[in-house]
């Protein structure tokens, strides 16, 4: 899906980055089109090691389409000393990905370039990606048996670092292979190392799960603010610990590492200063288990995970909803089932997250859309977990988990308090607590914390007694219970805004006969394409869901009002399915499972056809009444 | 920002110097407590004759004795028939879901040190479906006191065999005899360096009190495996500790700092064998005085223990060591977890916006003008 990629490589003049770049440079146009370089080393030819000034550096761009130019900025910065780091970082995009090796990032180095504190710990590099890899050990080790130099094992470390790149951004390895092999056809020990290099840097990439996401952000004017960049499981983090300060609660937080999300637990648990507790757990039931514990404690226990951990939680889930505690569970989406692809993303999780429980246990759900939308996404999760007394999910996904983009930093006090509204008295006319006696507007039950006198109650997840909360066989009680689990959920959407359309001609009466729907991280790459479309002339409306449990109320109308609907999704149809069961709209699916974004020129030229086609049929009503008949 | 809501854990003042460590945050009743504050309404639907019942009437009857308030006691259950056991008493409780009550207590514990914090589950609970988050939260040493009921036997599903039933064991699901060794949940317990474990049986109220209060009060986790007598589904499985002169022969008592001695007029004692250091079963009179073992419960090396633990009977009961194997100190990881949040907060301030909006800020920041 990445139309190009700009990898700039930067090390000591002495590193023999030329000598690799200009490989490169001389082979590019035997060898697909897709590899163009910048050399730029130093005047000096021998300028002091390990200084600015030695700093020699080459672009190379990864591109599915002929490159006229090496790009001005890097996506990707691989330094192999402090001084490269040093020299580079003005030359790459924010929330690029930067890889050093570590072996040179010593005191002595560090020193001689002006870094007082070493850049890779103090946190100055939090706005990128930042892999910090033994490069010139982990190359040497791989190379061992070949009968090279230390030196001349260690300059192999370039192609270690490329191997990896190949492996973040699906590059095909032959070409590279091929390009080794013939160029080193005189030198096989050169040529073993170097091939052995880039193999063990491809296969590093691949165990270690390393991801190599850019967000595609549509180009657009941005509101004025102070803006940074962010990734979106760092926003998830944040958001999370802005709505529990938001409602007053110290923050448990339960998780197992897992690919994609792990980086949520390491996020947080950095943050203890917030009142922030993170536990790692012996297992992903642990995890929900846990957390589910702290609330029940009085506290907003959350839980994250990806797939196949999020399948171990359904059944403490489960609880959750029988026990209507407040809490969040986060799903960053990746290729299933099983497995399947821990670094690749996909979206195939939305109809486990609605339905994925034993019973009726109804859940509400909420997607990001964008990385930095992932805070907002995680305040509004907290918001309904605890106003509603409810386990709320929120959906994001490998893409937007390490895809990084600006955000309008909000200031703290715009966001709105969130009151948990503790049960403090008994609320029964004898004096007593009726634990599920509910709020009559959102249908909440009362929120009783351990250690409140006279509020001593058991939760469980036997069926309850809907004023009481004991133990009830009864049948009309049940389905008394499952309707009004439901119908809570279902009030919900009395909270959330409207579904907004953006379609510029509706107003003055030349709207779209074609409404993109998303969900997720769809919404980057659809818009994308709709933009390009529009500039073109062609009108396509474009809106996107945020809570696909419950809808807007007003979803149904806006369905309704397009000739058709086109729903992007990275799943077979999972959105599109729901919409045709609910609403009984013909939405068409727009289905790509291939681990990937989806691909904004693909997109849009997939979706010229569906509105060209709906056109002509608009236009051409005798026609399509004729055919009609005859069906 | 709002002030703090949540209940939050009274002045350390409040600590009584009588009470153990392990509820040393939990605040006082102000006026004592008996029994009936901790029978709730509801009606208890244990089958007649069951060991439940009096594992629920010891332990309502020794919880005031812990002077502690009601409202900051905790009880969290898995699923079997033990663990309705929340329902009975009159504090804060969840009954929740199979195997995983030490993962959701843990999640109360470390979020609250002002709670008294128990896990009721069984056999097939603790050591089947839920053996990883007993592990752990043994490992882990979470202030919580674990009663498992082990009735060796899947008492609510109608009686098929458990992790502790003896081999061979004729049950629905194994009618030509089960093929599983089965778990000694204090073996287990000593492996996950657990640092209280203790064995009663149901019919010794007294016994059972005594080490159930001693469990809740020792900081860190607790073990207490309970022999508790299933009427229906495997009425008997204890009855060699439970009879008049046959259990003298059968009880291994421990009791910290006295010689391990049993058996009709003390015939019996636990010697260790000089040669490979295990211990055995001795006639009194044919070992040495010196080589009878005084039972040592704060033993640092869980090896002793562990040996204690090895000699009960393996197949149908016929003998087992009851009472207090091991009693150690080590730091709990709730109180570990807390002191790092209490570390990096700077002594718990309620959490300042600025630094929150400094945070979100980030090192880097640039401004869009309109």
């Amino acid at each position: 899906m990445l139309n190009r990629v700009v990898i700039r490589f930067a090390g000591d003049s002495g590193d023999g980055m030329q000598l690799t770049g200009d490989r490169f440079t001389a082979e590019a146009a035997s060898f697909g089109n897709d590899i163009s370089t910048l050399p730029n080393f130093p005047a000096e030819i021998r300028a002091p090691q390990g200084t600015i000034p030695g700093v020699s550096s080459f672009q190379v761009h990864f591109a599915d389409f002929d490159i006229v130019t090496p790009g001005d900025t890097a996506d990707v910065l691989v330094a192999m000393n402090p001084a490269a780091l040093k020299a580079s970082i003005p030359q790459l995009k924010r929330g690029g990905l930067i890889i050093v090796d570590t072996a040179e990032f010593t005191k002595r180095n560090l020193t001689k370039v002006g870094y007082e504190r070493n850049p890779l710990e103090d946190g100055s590099l939090d706005d990128y990606q930042l892999h910090a890899l033994d490069l010139t050990g982990m190359t040497v080790a791989a190379v061992q048996g070949f009968g090279l130099t230390r030196k001349d094992a260690s300059r192999a470390k370039n192609m270690f670092a490329l191997g990896l790149l190949s492996w973040l951004y699906n590059r095909d390895t032959d070409t590279t292979l091929k390009f080794l092999s013939e160029k080193f056809a005189g030198k096989p020990q050169l040529r073993d190392a170097n091939i052995t290099a880039f193999r063990t840097g491809y296969a590093f990439g691949e165990t270690t799960e390393t991801f190599g996401v850019t967000y595609q952000v549509a180009p657009a004017p941005m509101p004025a603010g102070r803006y940074r960049q962010i990734s979106g499981n760092v926003a998830l983090a944040y958001g999370l610990v802005v709505g529990a300060q938001k409602a007053g609660l110290p923050l448990f937080f339960g998780a197992y590492p897992i690919t994609p999300a792990s980086d949520v637990l390491h996020t947080l648990s950095k943050l203890k200063r917030f009142n922030v507790m993170t536990f790692q757990a012996e297992d992903e039931i642990a995890a929900a288990g846990s957390a589910l514990g702290a609330s029940f404690a009085g506290r907003l226990g959350v839980t994250a995970s990806s797939g196949p951990g999020i399948a171990l939680k359904s059944e403490t889930i489960s609880l959750a909803v029988m026990t209507e505690l407040p809490m969040v569970i986060c799903d960053v989406q990746r290729s299933g089932p099983s497995t399947g692809m821990p670094t690749k993303t996909e979206q195939a999780d939305l109809l486990m997250a609605l339905y994925g429980r034993h019973g009726e246990a109804p859940v509400p759900v909420i997607a990001a859309q964008s990385p930095a939308d992932c805070f907002d996404t995680a305040v509004e999760a907290v918001r309904v977990a605890v106003e509603y007394r409810t386990p709320v999910f929120v959906l994001t996904d490998g893409y937007l988990a390490n895809g990084a983009e600006p955000w309008r930093v909000p200031q703290l006090t715009t966001i709105p308090a969130i009151d948990p509204q503790f049960a403090t008295e008994p609320n029964g006319p004898k004096g007593e607590f009726l634990p599920y006696l509910r709020d009559e507007e959102t249908l909440a039950r009362p929120w009783a914390a351990p250690g409140t006198p006279g509020l001593e109650h058991r939760l469980g997840g036997i069926e309850k007694d809907a004023r009481t909360g004991n133990i009830s066989y009864d049948p009309a009680n049940h389905e008394l219970m499952t309707d009004t689990r439901q119908a809570k959920v279902d009030g919900i959407a009395r909270t959330i805004p409207p579904l907004e359309v953006d379609d510029p001609g509706r107003e003055s009466g030349d709207g779209a006969r074609v409404l993109v729907l998303g969900w997720g991280s769809t919404y980057g790459p659809a818009l994308a394409a709709i933009r390009r479309m529009r500039k073109t002339g062609t009108k396509v409306a474009h809106a996107q869901l945020r809570w696909l449990n419950p809808f807007p109320a007003n979803l149904g109308e806006v369905l309704r009002s397009y000739d058709k609907v086109v729903v992007p999704e990275m799943n077979l149809g999972q959105l599109a399915m729901l919409l045709r069961a609910k609403y009984l709209v013909d939405v068409q699916s727009y289905s790509r499972v291939r681990g990937l974004p989806i691909s904004v020129d693909e997109f849009e030229a997939d979706l010229f056809e569906i509105v060209r086609e709906v056109e002509a049929r608009a236009l051409a009503p005798e026609t399509e009444t004729s055919e009609g008949a005859l069906q | 920002m709002t002030t703090t809501k949540y209940p939050t854990a009274p002045a350390a003042s409040a600590t009584p110097p009588a009470l153990g460590r392990g509820l040393a945050h939990v605040p006082l009743a102000i006026a004592p407590l008996n029994r009936k504050d901790f029978v709730s309404d509801q009606e208890v639907r244990w089958c007649p004759g069951c060991g439940d019942y009096a594992v629920l009437a010891a332990f309502q009857g020794f919880m005031p004795e812990l002077g502690i308030k009601r409202e900051n006691t905790v009880i969290i259950s898995g699923i079997g028939c033990s663990s309705r056991f929340p329902y009975y008493v009159d504090a804060y409780g969840m009954h929740s879901i199979h195997g995983r009550a030490p993962a959701i207590a843990t999640g109360v514990a470390a979020t609250r040190e002002d709670l008294a914090v128990f896990v009721i589950t069984g056999d097939g609970d603790a050591l089947s479906i839920g053996g990883n988050h007993l592990l752990h939260a043994l490992r882990r040493n979470v202030n919580i006191t674990i009663l498992l009921f082990n009735n060796r036997i899947y008492g609510l599903t109608k009686g098929q065999y458990s992790p502790t039933s003896e081999m061979g064991k004729v049950t629905k699901s194994t009618p030509m005899g089960s093929l599983d060794q089965p778990l000694n949940p204090v073996s287990l317990a000593l492996g996950a360096e657990a640092t209280f474990v203790a064995r009663a049986v149901d019919s010794d109220r007294k016994h059972l009190s005594a080490v159930l209060k001693a469990a809740a009060a020792h900081r860190g986790a607790s073990l207490v495996e309970i022999y508790q007598n299933c009427p229906i589904f495997n009425d008997g499985a204890f009855d060699a500790l439970k009879g008049g002169e046959e259990s003298a022969e059968a009880i291994i008592p421990l009791s910290h700092g006295e010689p391990i001695v049993f058996g009709v007029d003390g015939h019996l004692a636990v010697v260790r064998d000089r040669a490979t250091g295990a211990l055995r079963i001795a006639e009194r009179a044919e070992v040495a005085a010196d080589d009878i073992v005084v039972h040592d419960a704060h033993a640092e090396d869980p090896s002793y223990a562990f040996a204690l633990s090895r000699l009960s009977s393996a197949g149908h009961l016929q003998r087992s060591p009851i009472g207090v194997f091991r009693d150690v100190q080590r730091p709990s990881y709730d109180d570990e977890a807390r002191e790092q949040v209490r570390t990096a907060r700077g002594n718990g301030e309620d959490v300042d916006d600025a630094s929150l909006q400094e945070l979100l800020y980030g090192q880097d920041t640039w401004e869009v003008s309109a």
